[in-house]
């Protein structure tokens, strides 16, 4: 009995936490022209109407290049850091490691104006460069707490039996280390980009006026009213964070099990 | 230079960039804007450079400041413990599952790849004027007329366990999952009861996790300022508000470092009591 009221009341929790996803899907689909209940048909007309908003599509240009060069920096800093910290017995580990975490133990809106006041010391003005100084910051502890599990994971016979076969460490490390380290730093970068996509906190602080990311455009629309196209937007969001990397992991198991036969 | 010293410049080497990045984009700049705050805005515009206490006067004994600081914790209070009630059986019903676990698990992943803003916003065509729960009121003809339900410190609430509840539940499921099942079942043959059992014995052991899922819920909350903006009315501003308006709306920069770095050592205590006694450890795990 009391499993059955256990298992009921988690329903109700996935059931909170989906709905209003849901409903937003819905609607963004609706005919009517005021976008709210009721549905009064399929369309995909407001799909149709984001097309053509030169608003949007620079939004999102912005935010994919912003979350590409994100990835980059980022992942490159956190996979040369998890390499030290998991592969070598460096003095003061802890210590390191709580230091370049330590950008998500600061609250994000402190990390925004301490990084836009101390750039713009330097004379770095509102800008992209700073936005993307501020994505880099924090998403790197997140890069390194994923590549670091991932890291530990990885044997280090492979290499070590390079190395006793002649290999240099050069070669070793890019012909045994990297491709053995492949889906850590795909897993780095896709997070990397993801938590760089979504964000608005740090971003409003951030952005030179005029440039708008996709959450910032958002919540620019949000100001005038609820319009069916930010429903549409939020579909098309949903589609390319939630549905691209699920499409990913489907075919990544297709593909494996094709290859154990 | 020998064999052994270049191996152990080489951790050093790989660790430098990123070092460098914390330090620089970081450290720095947290010690930039104490200096900072005690600045000077000047009249024409200009911030003046010296030591001055004005800020701090202001930030600390002004009523309004205090009383949306003591506003925002109540309000990172209530989410957190709406994430623990509502989040702790889930946690629970996930961990001792047998069935579909990896899809529970994925499902619960999902939201951490849904936008913010956009999970945010999606209360607005729930709860607002012409939104599902209007629509039904009305067809079943309990209200003659839209209710507006949204604007509201409770709305407000609303939004941030709906952001912050999946962090409770992986916490606490990863503690959980720690935990082992023989050790209940143990209780049971010694004669508690399921319930007993449960009280005595898991919920003691889960309670880490709990913790730290509780620390990211009132961290999370506490420094947001999308949330009010987005579910709350004008008097719903919390404390990051504040810093927002002062330096983006009033370019008060002074004020404004004076104000992050009060929200900040209020919540760094609060990380640094929970290191003290828990350790990062469980906090770390739940992330990873």
């Amino acid at each position: 009995m009391g499993w059955q009221l256990i298992r009921a009341y988690t329903l109700l929790v996935y059931l909170f936490l989906f709905l209003p996803v849901v409903v937003v899907v819905l609607l963004s689909f609706n005919a009517s022209q005021f976008g709210s209940f009721p549905m009064t048909g399929f369309s995909f007309r407001w799909f149709v109407e984001l097309a053509g908003n030169d608003a949007i599509l620079r939004a999102f240009q912005t935010s994919i290049v912003l979350g590409a060069l994100t990835a980059l920096i980022s992942t490159t800093l956190g996979v040369l850091a998890s390499l030290a910290l998991v592969r070598y017995d460096v003095p003061g580990r802890n210590m390191i490691s709580t230091l370049l975490i330590a950008p998500i133990l600061v609250p994000e809106v402190v990390l925004a104006v301490a990084l836009l006041l101390f750039l713009n010391f330097l004379s770095i003005n509102k800008s992209f460069f700073l936005l993307l100084m501020g994505h880099v910051i924090f998403t790197l502890p997140f890069v390194i707490l994923v590549v670091q599990a991932r890291l530990v994971g990885i044997r280090r016979d492979y290499e070590e039996a390079a190395l006793s076969l002649g290999a240099s460490p050069v070669q070793a490390f890019f012909q045994i280390t990297l491709p053995l380290l492949a889906p850590a730093v795909f897993a780095g970068m896709l997070f990397a980009f993801t938590i760089s996509f979504d964000d608005i906190t740090g971003t409003l602080f951030w952005k030179p006026g005029g440039v708008e990311t996709v959450p910032t455009q958002i919540f620019a629309m949000l100001r005038n009213s609820i319009s069916p196209e930010i429903n549409a937007l939020g579909t098309v969001m949903i589609f390319l964070t939630v549905g691209l990397p699920l499409l990913g992991l489907a075919i990544a198991r297709r593909m494996a099990m094709q290859r154990g036969g | 230079m020998s064999v052994e010293a270049r191996e152990k410049r080489q951790p050093w080497i790989l660790l430098s960039p990123a070092l460098t990045a914390v330090g620089l984009l970081l450290f720095i700049p947290l010690v930039f804007i104490v200096v900072y705050s005690f600045w000077l805005r000047t009249a024409t515009g200009a911030d003046q450079a010296g030591f001055y206490l004005d800020n701090w006067n202001e930030a600390l004994t002004d009523p309004f400041y205090r009383d949306i600081l003591l506003g925002t914790l109540r309000i990172a209070a209530i989410t957190t413990i709406a994430c623990a009630v509502m989040g702790y059986p889930a946690a629970y019903f996930i961990a001792r599952s047998r069935g579909n676990k990896a899809l529970l698990l994925l499902l619960l992943m999902l939201p951490f790849w849904i936008s913010y803003i956009i999970r945010t916003m999606s209360w607005i065509n729930i709860l607002g004027v012409s939104g599902a729960v209007n629509w039904v009121l009305l067809n079943l003809g309990i209200v003659s007329e839209p209710v507006q339900m949204l604007y509201n410190e409770p709305t407000v609430i609303l939004g941030l366990v709906h952001f912050l509840l999946p962090f409770m539940v992986l916490n606490v499921y990863v503690a959980l999952e720690g935990i082992d099942v023989s050790l209940e079942d143990a209780a049971c043959s010694l004669g508690s009861t399921r319930w007993q059992a449960f009280r005595e014995v898991t919920l003691p052991l889960s309670l880490p996790g709990l913790a730290a899922g509780g620390l990211l819920c009132f961290v999370l909350s506490a420094g947001t300022y999308i949330t009010p903006l987005v579910l709350g009315g004008p008097t719903d501003a919390m404390f990051a508000n504040l810093v927002f308006e002062a330096i983006i709306t009033q370019l008060n920069w002074p004020l404004g470092s004076a104000l992050s770095l009060m929200l900040l050592a209020v919540l760094g205590a609060l990380v640094l009591i929970y290191n003290h006694y828990l350790g990062m450890g469980q906090l770390m795990k739940g992330l990873g």
